[in-house]
């Protein structure tokens, strides 16, 4: 098995029409439909929603001095807004997963192998 | 002894290598799991043959030949490595029952084989630039320089795209195997398209002819494998029909020879019938798709034994039902050219003017054609002019220069 990162970006200012309360209702209960799916599959690593990119904070180290600022890394329109890490036997399963989180979430997900199983 | 075995010379060597190579390369990556392990053996049973087919005679079953050194050579170079002796248990465990990992597979695993690779090879995770290398690469037997030259990059630049492309295989775990029946649709337009594009390319690049059979070649391939797939067999029709005119396409100096221009009794009548055939089989199942359907226009075409004599009703006909399944601006553009041979040419020009295509010289190429029909040459001469700007190669550059008339 490997395991997958499945990242959700969010584009600042390309945000839809606001949710209603009932839609919003409707894509939470279908995320938690997805997330049991993935556990009883075996594939459910860990998941979860991000806050906002404001929230953010950079600690580097500089001179030997802890160096810390506020807000995210990369200076850039586009964020992670969330993800799942997926357990699965190849590619094409993963995308499967991948397929099924943006058909709820209608935004793109990206799907990246993670480089060694610690499992193994 | 006389040895009663033909000895090839060094390119006939090269050619049947090529063309035994990828199911020894597929058969290969099956038994190691691993594509550089297979590519690499392979490359050195090639060395091998190279020295030993020219003296000692081509081997009864040059590809079991192939695919048995190359084994052996992994084998040998995997004993070495701590890697290696890792693969190879790894190896042995995906053929149980066998303590030796490489035993040659039955003629049809092997041709699934073929069939795992190239649905591996233009998996959709994978850029098409990429897969149509891999495929070039890997089932054709083809060089790195020989990929490179045929799409115009370095050699570097080449083997760079394919090392990333291998990496991600490997890294992201592009599964080796056929796809199952509710997955093939979309899994099978790649393979279809890498396919056509290999055909294409041979086509517009006359520095590249190979690239046509070698696409021609693909497809058949996949239309035994797959028999029950329309498209695939569509494909196939399509390519043959094709290649039928490829000779009369282009005179000497490698200028472009229209289609209603062509000497039609130096079509390859052989080539012809057997697409038609495929055709009529394909046909019958009612599942008429993009490659069946520009199938069926061609043989239309290769029906006509003059230009004057084409049935352009029947082939507007399956321009709407191409069009309905596939509406491209390039798709109505060519049914356009075919209402304008029914309707006349002023027809034409309305359906014309309303595409987006102003960077696709024969767009440009067709409106001159068609507003010289209707005696508005100044308007035909700059539409000439602008297809020349942007025409890609030199031959089909210098046509359009000459006013869609070649140089005489």
């Amino acid at each position: 098995m490997t395991q997958y990162l499945l990242s959700v970006h969010s584009v600042d200012g390309e945000a839809g029409e606001p949710m209603t309360a009932e839609q919003m209702r409707q894509v939470y209960q279908q995320v938690m439909a997805l997330q049991a799916e993935m556990k009883s599959a075996g594939a459910w690593v860990f998941g979860g929603r991000l806050h906002e990119p404001g929230t953010a904070t950079v600690v580097r180290m500089s001179g030997g001095e802890v160096l810390t600022t506020d807000g995210p890394f990369a200076e850039s329109r586009e964020h992670l807004g969330g993800f799942y890490i997926v357990a699965a036997e190849d590619l094409d399963a993963a995308l499967a997963w991948a397929a099924k989180t943006s058909a709820i979430i209608g935004a793109p997900i990206e799907v990246r192998p993670f480089q060694d199983d610690p499992g193994a | 002894m006389p040895s009663a075995a033909p000895q090839p010379g060094e390119a006939e060597t090269g050619r049947i290598f090529r063309e035994e190579s990828g199911r020894s390369v597929a058969a290969l990556i099956r038994v190691f799991g691993d594509i550089d392990v297979a590519e690499d053996a392979v490359q050195e049973a090639f060395a091998i043959a190279l020295a030993k087919w020219p003296g000692d005679g081509l081997p009864p079953n040059p590809g079991g030949w192939i695919t048995t050194t190359a084994r052996n050579r992994a084998i040998d170079r995997l004993r070495r490595e701590s890697r290696g002796r890792e693969l190879l248990s790894e190896a042995a465990v995906l053929t149980p029952g066998n303590d030796d990992p490489g035993v040659p597979a039955e003629a049809g695993q092997v041709d699934d084989d073929r069939l795992r690779l190239i649905f591996t090879c233009c998996h959709p995770a994978l850029s098409t630039e990429a897969q149509v290398a891999l495929t070039l690469r890997l089932l054709g037997g083809l060089s790195t320089r020989e990929v490179a030259r045929s799409f115009l990059v370095t050699e570097q630049t080449m083997a760079v795209r394919l090392v990333r492309a291998k990496r991600k295989i490997k890294a992201a775990r592009i599964p080796y195997r056929v796809p199952e029946e509710h997955e093939l649709p979309g899994r099978l337009r790649p393979v279809l398209a890498v396919v056509y594009l290999v055909y294409t390319a041979g086509l517009t690049s006359p520095a590249e002819p190979g690239l046509c059979p070698e696409a021609i070649r693909l497809a058949r391939i996949l239309a035994t494998l797959m028999p029950d797939e329309p498209e695939v067999a569509g494909l196939l029709a399509l390519l043959l029909l094709t290649e039928s005119r490829r000779a009369s396409r282009s005179r000497p100096d490698g200028s472009l020879v229209l289609l209603s221009e062509q000497d039609r009794s130096r079509w390859d009548q052989g080539l012809i019938e057997e697409g038609q055939a495929i055709l009529r089989r394909c046909l019958r199942r009612n599942q008429p798709g993009f490659y069946q359907l520009q199938a069926a226009i061609n043989a239309v075409h290769a029906d006509a034994a003059a230009a004057t004599q084409t049935d352009w009703a029947q082939i507007v006909a399956l321009y709407d039902h191409l069009l309905a399944i596939a509406p491209t601006p390039v798709v109505a553009l060519n049914r356009a050219i075919a209402i304008g041979e029914v309707h006349g040419p002023a027809a034409a020009l309305a359906l014309v003017d309303e595409l987006d295509l102003d960077n696709y010289h024969p767009f440009h190429a067709t409106r001159a054609d068609l507003l010289h029909r209707l005696g508005r040459d100044s308007e035909a001469a700059a539409a000439y002019q602008r297809a020349a700007d942007v025409a890609p190669t030199g031959a089909e550059r210098d046509f359009l220069r000459h006013g869609g008339r070649a140089a005489r």
